[in-house]
Order: structure tokens, then sequence, then C-alpha cells
């Protein structure tokens, strides 16, 4: 008897194509919305035929909050406490790019000593993001230990955010015009601590995961994606990176002062598994020299917010004191700023990768129309061309490799 | 020869994957000696720093006065739409009234199952009034009890680890008595 032959599609058109119902070999499986290498309530139609993929179809939507409608309801101002529950591993990421559209749609130069903050507090959590990548990826894939390693240096890292912020993932942090409070007096010491014990901590990962055979060989080679499908497919951030495009908006369109900065952007050419792996373990020690960059610059003191008269809230003393103040004061807290008729599209590298905001504004007190380009969505729609035709249970080191997050996929 | 290749190739792998698992071991060996990083927590007491956004409460001045005007700034700046006030006057002169000033809030309320703790009623507030304490254990039953009302929130006060009543303040506080938060400031 002659064995089957075996058509895997590649192509986006193969998502519309039902199962062959004749067929005695194949199967349709759902993997998910509740299994936990999906990452949140991804689920997966994956048509097997034994143990290979024939075809996967991500169903999304599970976590559809509605956020970008939420937005057109909010005050400009107030627009930052939703953007950081999109991609919620990230939120700092999120509010820095709505709040540079902003900026943009409104003219306004932020001092020195924000930008300086802000690059210091995404690359943070581009580390902390990155932590919680590594200790799942790891998880999914059979290491433990790892998880609980990476764990405790985020909570490391999200006391830093509660101590500078008040919050520990949404932190609502960044608002037009500036940060909302000055870094707290002991904030730099301890995030020099932080940034001290970081490297030993990565050289332990590097020994405890990198060096692992049994982790290579199963990341080696799996869910490869070409240099040219990966920009036909719109991927951004450290997937792209993993097939050898050196692709980063930090520094092909410099935002916020990266350009100031002395990093490099780690680029694999495998466009496997592995190849991302690498991508973000090593994008975790740029952040951490860009970090230490940015605290030596924090020494010394400055403002924390623009002087436009529109976007900084009076000093206390004085709007306690004077009326007219006071006046301003609760025009600018009830009412708040309206930005000129236009739109805006300002795109920065979150750590997931490119997240754009689109933002349209009618000249008044709220947005007319906020439109986000999510990284992982346009990353997770690539995931079928990365698993069809490996083993099933390949899939769930793909997903783990793209570091998809649901939140930011639906909105 | 070609088998004899194999079973040397697959010697040497099995000799790389036993050396690089205990290489991983002697990391997960060398953090036993070390200090836990876990806290029993009810048990034990957790750090939280000043600026953490918990729970509010509803601030007095040194005399006991409530400081809320019923100026409705907070509710206007919420971006979810989660304080609800209703205002009153009350005409006594100062040492016989509640509030501050003549203007106070007879209802205040928050509901917390509506709540995203962003802080910018404090921000807004002209008087101080509300600020964010750090209690974060509300758990509850039904939606309903996520509510909190004017004298559960003006009780949050004194739950505050560093807050210590002065004399003006001692009878109203020792009426509100609350259990002091199981937190370390930092």
């Amino acid at each position: 008897m002659q064995a089957k032959e075996i058509v895997v599609p590649t192509s986006a058109i193969s998502m519309l194509r039902k199962p062959d119902p004749l067929s005695d070999t194949q199967m349709t499986v759902s993997m998910g919305p509740q299994h936990p290498s999906t990452h949140g309530v991804l689920r997966l139609e994956l048509v097997l035929d034994g143990e290979t993929v024939i075809r996967a179809i991500p169903d999304i939507g599970y976590l559809h909050t509605g956020i970008e409608k939420t937005m057109e309801k909010e005050k400009w101002q107030q627009v930052v406490t939703v953007t950081c529950r999109m991609d919620y591993l990230n939120s700092s990421g999120n509010d820095l790019g709505y709040v540079l559209a902003v900026e943009k749609l409104m003219g306004v130069e932020v001092p020195k000593r924000v930008r300086d903050i802000r690059v210091l507090l995404t690359e943070l959590n581009r580390i902390t993001s990155h932590l919680v990548w590594f200790g799942t990826h790891a998880m999914d894939i059979g290491a433990m230990t790892a998880f609980f390693y990476a764990f405790t240096q985020r909570e490391k890292g999200l006391d830093l955010f509660e101590c500078v912020s008040g919050a520990r993932l949404h932190q609502s942090y960044f608002v037009v015009g500036g940060v909302r409070w000055d870094l707290p007096p002991n904030f730099l010491d301890l995030m020099t601590e932080f940034l001290d014990g970081f490297p030993s901590f990565l050289d332990e990962c590097k020994r405890l995961v990198t060096g692992n055979k049994i982790f290579q060989r199963r990341t080696k080679g799996v869910g490869v994606i070409s240099k040219e499908a990966a920009i036909d497919w719109g991927l951004s951030g450290p997937t792209i990176r993993g097939s050898g495009v050196d692709w980063d908006i930090r520094k092909s369109e410099p935002y916020s002062g990266f350009d100031t900065y002395d990093f490099n952007v780690p680029v694999y050419h495998d466009g496997d598994v592995w190849s991302r792996y690498l991508v973000r373990m090593d994008e975790m020690e740029e952040s951490w020299k860009i970090c230490k960059q940015a605290v030596e610059r924090l020494r010394e003191p400055g403002p924390y917010m623009s002087d436009h008269p529109k976007l900084k809230l009076p000093e206390r003393d004085l709007m306690k004191k004077h009326i007219d103040v006071m006046i301003h004061h609760f025009l600018l807290a009830s009412e708040g700023f309206t930005v000129p008729v236009g739109e805006v599209y300002q795109s920065i590298e979150s750590a997931r990768g490119e997240i754009g905001f689109y933002v349209v504004s009618d000249g008044g007190e709220r947005p007319y129309r906020v439109r986000v380009r999510a990284p992982s969505y346009v990353n997770l729609s690539a995931l079928p061309a990365m698993v069809e035709g490996s083993l099933i249970a390949d899939v769930v080191a793909v997903i783990g490799s793209i570091d998809i997050v649901l939140g930011d996929v639906d909105r | 020869m070609s088998i004899l290749k194999e079973i040397v190739s697959a010697v040497k792998e099995v000799i790389e994957v036993a050396r690089t698992t205990a290489q991983g071991m002697s990391v997960t060996l060398s953090h036993i000696p070390t200090r836990k990083e876990t806290v029993s927590y009810p048990d034990d007491a957790v750090t939280i720093y000043r600026r953490f956004r918990g729970e509010h409460f509803l601030d007095v001045n040194e005399d006991g006065k409530e400081r809320c005007v019923s100026c409705f700034l907070c509710a206007a700046a919420c971006p979810a739409d989660a304080i609800y006030i209703e205002g009153a006057e009350d005409p006594r002169p100062y040492a016989e009234r509640i509030g501050m000033d003549h203007r106070y809030a007879k209802v205040y309320q928050i509901d917390y199952g509506r709540c995203i703790l962003c802080g910018f009623c404090v921000d807004a507030c002209p008087t101080d009034a509300i600020n964010h304490g750090h209690n974060f254990e509300w758990a509850v039953y039904t939606p309903g009890e996520l509510v909190k009302d004017k004298s559960y929130l003006l009780a949050n006060k004194w739950r505050e680890p560093d807050v210590i009543p002065t004399d003006k303040q001692l009878p109203l506080a020792a009426k509100q008595k609350q259990d002091k938060l199981n937190i370390i400031l930092k």
C-alpha cells in the first residue's frame, strides 16, 4: 500500500479551507482557550494527521475588552489609564506610545529629564516583560525551575515600579507632557541595586536553560519563518529580528531620546524558536545597558513635567492660596485640555514589537478615534505559517517564542 | 562501521545531555543555602512602598473635621465613574459641624468594582480630602459589598501604619476604631 502524501499548505488561504470530512487520518482538535500553554485565552483549531499539524487556525476574541472604544469616551489625559491595560506585561511602553502620539499632535517638547525617566522605565518594563516570557517559555517546554527564578527577578522589577508610580502593573505614570510625579529620592539607589544583581541572574539563566542540550533540541529548527516571509507577514520586534531582519524602531525612527543611548540590536538569522530565544536573551542585556546609562543621566535634578500651562496641574500651595489658580486647577481636572484638529501616527518598540497609535482629534477634549497597531495581533497571524507541517508538541514552543499577550491581541 | 559511528554519536549525545542537565542542576543546588525571597504573607507583614495606590481614605483636618467640601472634582476626574457624591449644606458654626466648611458630602461612595486605582481623584482633590491608603485586602462575597460608604472610607485613615491621631482627633479615631494594616511601609 502506498503511503498517503500529505500536502502542507503554508499560505493564509489555507485558513479558509475546511478539513476533508472523508479523510480517515485527519482529526480536528481544539487547543485552548483554557490550555495553559496558550498564554491566556487563545483558541487554536488544529487539523492533525497523527502528530503532524496540517492546519492551524487561531481563534481570537475571548479577551475582547473594547479598549479602543473606551478611549473615545475618556478625556485626553485619562486615556493613559486604559492604554496600560491592553498589553499588561509591557504597560509603560503602551502609555509611552499614546503619550508621544498626543505630544506630537500638540507639538509639545518635553524636558530632557522626562525623556530619560521614560526611557529608564520602558526599558525596565522590557526586562520584566521578557522575564515573564523567559519563565513561561521554558516552562512550556518542560523546564520548571527557570520560571521561579525569572519571577523572583521580575518581582524585584515590579517593586521598583511600585516605588516610582504606586502600582506594579498598571502604572499610568506617563501623562501627556511628562510624568505624574518626580522620582522618589531613594529610587535611583534601589534601581542601581537591582541592575547590579541582574547580570549574575542572566548568567544563571544561560547555565540553566540556554546551555541545556534538551532545550536546544526542542527549539533548534522549529517554527522556522524565512526572512522574506517574516517581512511579508509584517512581523516586528524580536520575532522578526530572529529571522535576520535588523528592524528596531528605537534605531530606525528614534523616539524619546533613544538615539543618544549606546546599545546594539541583536539579530539572529535562523528564523526558528532558538533564534528568537537568543534575541530576547540578548535584548535583556541591552536593556540593562540602557538602564545603566539612564540612571547616570537622572542623577542631576530637573523638571518632571513640561511647562505647558494646559498640561501641568498648578502647584498645590499656590492653588490653595489664590482663587484664580484654583479655577485653573478646576478647569484642568474636570474638563482637561483640547488638542488641535489633526491625525498622527506614532509607533514605538514595545517588548513584543512595533506598537503604533493612530490618534485622530476633532479639536475636542476627547480623542475622536484611537487605533492601535498591536504587535501581538500581527505576530500571531503568522503562527499558522510557522507551525504547519511540524509536530503538535512544537506548537507550544512556537506560541511561547512569539510571546503573545492576549490582552494586546484582542484589545 | 557506520553502525559503530552511530553508536558513538548517540553515546556522545547522551553524555552531552547529562552534562548540561547537571550544569543546570548545579544552579538549582547553589540556590538552596540562599535567603528565601517569599513572604509567608498572612503571618508575616508585606513590605509596601509609600506611593502604593491602595484603598482610599477620606482625610480629616487637625481638628477632626472632614476635609471634603463636596466639590465633585474627584468624580469629574475619575475615568471609571466610580465615585458617587451627594452634597449638602451644614449652616452650624465650625465647632459643631462635621465638615471643615459649610458644604460637606452627605453621601460619599466609591465603587471598588469600578475603581481602577489610577489616582487621578487624589491629584484633582483641592482640599487633600481623598488619599490613597495602603490597604489591598478587599475580597468580598457579593459585588454590592464593594461599594464603600463614607464612614468606611473615613475609618480607613486610622488603619494606616504611620498615622497617629492628634489630641483633637482622638475621640473620632476611638469611635472609628480599626485594626492597623499588617504591612511595613518602605
